[in-house]
């Protein structure tokens, strides 16, 4: 979010749809991510001059194509980069970051990360589909275990990255969860909009040609309660139509998955999520998938002063009362003159 | 004392009676002696007495060495005269040393009758085991081919302080303000700048150590007039250079090529966004630029090279002149982002700091090894302007040329110094900004094209519009994908990459026809030899072939700051003169681009010892196509043992900072 955006205009959904064709894969989770982020835009108001999309490279990355915005299509892995300067330059403009598991979390992790311990403020959404699309199917830092590719005939042996803990490893003061086709996806995007500051949103997507229904086991609409765990500021972490909810293990320090009887769920011990709350976000982001339902929604959301609020106040501190006149500063310190007959000493 | 030996092509020894043209002085103690801080003060003491001057701060890599020993040898040479300076001297004719580690490791490159001025208080046992010396060499007479002038000078600085009663480790830290009075009073210099300096320096409760720092300066002073009538010491007066009129400072390449580009974004009516990332040498850079907030610069040191490259030009892409700095394996990862620069057509400055390469290399010594780097190293058909500064002073002008390129053609630059070029100091006309013709920028505000924005529409010279993100009605998307002809779509199509390499091509191409011809700057137009220089070694190649015109041979000098495009003019040039001599501190860079172009003969003479060319070995260089002998000409220099390392590039923030070492 930015002070911009104070100023809404009214678009509509066309409003942000760029004269460009869309070439991703038939039936790709991107065009419905696409979607969500365009039906966002113009509930939170946005500016289309004011707004930008930057991305690296991958699947993903053709994203800013497709939106009437500003829109910077850069290098493997720096998006981070380039909106770090694009920020700092005019700190009025609306920055959202796309980029994938590959981009964002191999190649230009390192972006990612001090982007987010800086806490600039944009909007970074991940898209997750834990492989290589745009070079054919590789496996990625977020592949499982076991995965097969072209890479890994054998299938993959190194451990996975999870987007959601690294990012509040580095310092994330926004980390949130959705997927391609959730109906919540745009209020996820809403939240992260309205968080000033770097708001981390890690988007599971379904890659059909080389990772096909990786997210199946969650995201299937047949089921889904049972789950997914959709958090919500203020409300008991409850899932399974109310039949279960997250409690603290009190002993292991650990969360677990408890049993509500009658809807009591106080009795049960079940959390009352409070997104400002570090500790219990540490655990959100840690919970194995499969023992406990794939927690979704604003994980942790408690926004701390900016990264380019910082610099300009800084820098206005030390400009002030100061001239720029260049002259002046190339003649300060110890100089001589010589005149027209030779040095005077 | 040793026989003096004639050294008619440099300056003269200041033993002699008649007065030198020029003089070398190199003071070198204990990386904590304060030998950096002496240098300083002598050379504002040598520029306020109108000398012209070079200097050579040569401090360890090592950030804090062991006392006493070889590699925590820290040294500072000063080349002034009466005439044109422009190097830091190929050999001094006096050497301070304030310790056995510092005679061992200078010793060798002093000139043969030159005079060694010795601090015999730190000729200690332990001390002269340290420098791995089994015997003193003030005592074995292997110091015979040189004067030698040896006293304690640690005793007779603790008497000078006793009034002050200073503890022992502070009266001695005052030896190198006594070993400066001495030197000012050698070249007959005025002691008040420096009383006047210490003064402003340390005042309040520190005002004693102004006062016992005067008084060690002062004792200096008197020993040298007291010691005149006995020993090898005479007083000399370098007569001041005649210089064009008007005020001076003395400057570095990091700060002068800092000011350059607050200048160029200045002479832009842009805000400046500089991304860096600490690397030697070209560290200095960021220093300087994140103390001139007031300047409308924004300084961000990034993570890594190549964010500091991105960030400048996701700032130059919102409307800032982006700049980024590094030195060859930083530049070599900036790569791929100069090539988006490139294809997304955006203003972006790239200074690149030249050390010794490959891969880390020698990141403290000076070489120009980075021009392929710099003209050819990037991915795909993508040149960008290259130009190269030829002295510290030089690089303010160089940088606002590199500022005018970028944001006028709308394109990456890079501009070339070197680790010499950022360190050393030399005197520096206070130029006028205002003088510098602006280049103001006007970006788009309206659409241009039939009511469609058409961000890669080209104007004559093959320039497309600067559109920053917030005009209203302009919104677009760029890349790094080969794009259509004007809309900038993704477009893959055959006929369009090629109409768009071309229009790349044709854009850099035509930046010759809006850059100054090419000067001969010393010498004919034509004739039978013309030595063709490029960045730091205008100075050694200037007074070269200065000397070899004074004996009468027919050479010129011609020194090139645009290396990418060149002049149109330098081919027909270089066709008039029988023969090409073109010198680099790499294996033959310039001298390939020089035959490619041109297809002229350029021979090479090359260095890649990590050291500056020296005067003479230019000279003999010269010298060769004139002494009737076939086929001796050009070739390798080798490394030189005698020779002075080349200058320590470090991090400091001019010359009158206190270096980390020290």
């Amino acid at each position: 979010m930015n002070e911009m955006t104070k100023i809404k205009v009214e678009t509509t959904l066309k409003d942000w749809e760029s004269d460009q064709e869309v070439r991703w894969c038939p039936g790709c989770g991107d065009y419905a991510i696409l979607k969500a982020v365009q039906r966002t835009l113009p509930e939170i108001g946005a500016v289309p001059e004011s707004t930008v999309f930057i991305s690296g490279i991958g699947c993903s990355s053709r994203f800013p194509y497709y939106v009437e915005s500003y829109g910077f299509h850069t290098i493997h892995g720096r998006a981070p980069a380039f909106a770090t300067g694009l920020k700092l330059a005019n700190p009025e403009l609306d920055v959202w970051i796309v980029t994938g598991d590959g981009d964002g979390l191999s190649i230009g992790g390192n972006h990612t990360m001090h982007l987010i311990r800086r806490n600039l403020d944009c909007q970074i959404m991940l898209f997750n589909n834990e492989i290589y699309g745009l070079t054919k199917g590789q496996y990625s830092p977020t592949s499982r275990v076991g995965t097969n590719s072209p890479s890994t005939p054998f299938g993959s042996v190194d451990r996975p990255a999870q987007p959601c803990a690294f990012a509040l490893g580095a310092g994330a003061r926004f980390v949130a969860r959705g997927f391609d086709v959730s109906k919540e996806l745009p209020n996820v995007l809403k939240a992260a909009h309205a968080h000033k500051g770097a708001a981390f949103i890690e988007i599971f997507q379904n890659c059909i040609v080389y990772n096909k229904d990786v997210f199946q086991d969650f995201a299937a609409p047949k089921g889904a309660e049972d789950r997914q765990l959709w958090l919500q500021n203020g409300e008991p972490m409850l899932f399974a139509k109310g039949a279960k909810g997250i409690a603290l293990d009190q002993e292991a320090l650990t969360l677990k998955v408890v049993d509500v009887v009658d809807g009591d769920w106080q009795a049960a011990g079940v959390i009352v999520h409070d997104v400002t709350n570090r500790s219990v976000a540490h655990m959100l982001v840690e919970m194995r998938f499969g023992e406990f339902p794939m927690a979704l929604g604003v994980l942790y959301d408690d926004p701390r002063p900016t990264f380019e609020a910082d610099v300009w106040r800084q820098n206005r501190a030390a400009a002030e009362g100061k001239k720029a006149d260049l002259q002046s500063l190339l003649k300060k310190g110890q100089t001589w003159t010589v005149s027209e007959g030779g040095p005077d000493l | 004392m040793a026989t003096i030996l004639a050294d008619t092509d440099s300056a003269a020894s200041p033993r002699d009676n008649s007065v030198p043209e020029a003089v070398v002085v190199r003071f070198a103690g204990d990386s904590g002696d304060g030998m950096q801080l002496t240098g300083g003060q002598f050379t504002l003491s040598t520029a306020l007495s109108g000398n012209d001057l070079a200097t050579f701060p040569d401090f360890p890599a090592e950030i804090r060495a062991p006392q006493g020993t070889l590699f925590g040898v820290s040294a500072f040479q000063i080349n002034f005269g009466s005439t044109e300076i422009t190097t830091a001297g190929d050999q001094p004719d006096v050497l301070i040393a304030m310790n056995p580690a510092a005679l061992k490791v200078n010793a060798p490159a002093l000139k043969a009758g030159g005079l060694i001025i010795a601090d015999t208080g730190e000729f200690t046992k332990r001390n002269l085991e340290k420098a791995k010396y089994d015997v003193s060499p003030l005592e074995d007479g292997s110091l015979a081919k040189w004067d030698l002038l040896a006293f304690d000078i640690s005793a007779l600085t603790i008497e000078a302080v006793k009034p002050f009663g200073l503890g022992n480790k502070d009266a001695l830290r005052c030896k190198n303000m006594w070993t400066l009075g001495l030197a000012l009073w050698m070249f007959d210099r005025d002691r008040q700048p420096i009383i006047d300096g210490l003064n402003a320096k340390f005042k309040g409760d520190k005002k004693i150590l102004a006062d016992a720092n005067i008084a060690a300066l002062n004792a200096g002073h008197a020993y040298g007039e007291t010691a005149e009538l006995a020993g090898p010491l005479k007083q000399q007066h370098i007569e001041p250079v005649p210089s064009p009129a008007g005020l001076y400072r003395t400057v570095t390449g990091a700060e002068s090529v800092s000011y350059g580009l607050v200048a160029g974004a200045q002479l832009a009516g842009l805000p400046m966004f500089f991304g860096g990332y600490p690397i030697t040498p070209a560290s200095a850079i960021l220093h300087n630029l994140v103390k001139m907030k007031e300047f409308g610069v924004t300084t961000f040191q990034a993570e890594d090279e190549i964010a500091a490259i991105c960030s400048a030009i996701g700032a130059s892409y919102a409307g800032h002149l982006g700049v980024t700095s590094s030195s060859g394996p930083g530049i070599a990862l900036k790569g791929e982002a100069m090539g988006l620069g490139i294809m997304t057509e955006l203003p972006l400055v790239i200074v690149n700091s030249q050390r010794g390469g490959p891969s880390t290399g020698l990141p403290t010594k000076t070489e120009q090894s980075d021009l392929y780097q710099a003209v050819y190293g990037r991915n795909g058909d993508a040149p960008i302007p290259v130009v190269a500064a030829r002295s510290p002073a030089d690089c303010f002008e160089v940088a606002i040329e590199a500022c005018r390129l970028a944001v006028k053609y709308m394109t990456p630059v890079m501009l070339l110094t070197d680790g010499y070029i950022a360190n050393a100091a030399e005197p520096w006309q206070v130029p006028d900004p205002a003088a510098f013709a602006p280049f103001p920028v006007a970006f788009l505000e309206e659409k241009n094209g039939d009511d469609v924005v058409l961000p890669f529409k080209r104007d004559e010279r093959g320039v497309r519009p600067w559109i920053k993100p917030g005009t209203p009605g302009l919104m677009h998307r760029i890349g790094g994908i080969e794009k259509a002809i004007d809309t900038g779509n993704i477009d893959y199509n055959p006929a369009v990459h090629q109409a768009q390499t071309d229009a790349r091509k044709a854009k850099i191409d035509g930046i010759a026809k809006d850059i100054p011809d090419q000067e001969v700057c010393l010498g004919n137009a034509s004739g039978k030899l013309v030595v063709v220089g490029w960045g730091s070694t205008f100075g050694p190649i200037h007074q070269a072939v200065r000397r070899a015109r004074a004996k009468g041979l027919d050479v010129s000098h011609i020194h090139v700051r645009h290396i990418w495009p060149l002049p149109r003019n330098l081919g027909d040039l270089l066709k008039g003169f029988d023969n090409v001599l073109v010198p680099e501190m790499n294996t033959g860079q310039f001298k390939t681009v020089l035959r490619d172009q041109y297809l002229v003969d350029a021979t090479p003479l090359t260095k890649t010892s990590g050291q500056p060319f020296t005067i003479a070995e230019l000279e003999a260089a010269i010298g060769k196509y004139f002494d009737a002998i076939p086929d001796n000409e050009g070739g390798e220099v080798p490394a030189d043992d005698t020779q002075l390392p080349s200058i320590e590039a470090v991090n400091t923030d001019g010359p009158n900072a206190v270096p980390a070492a020290e």
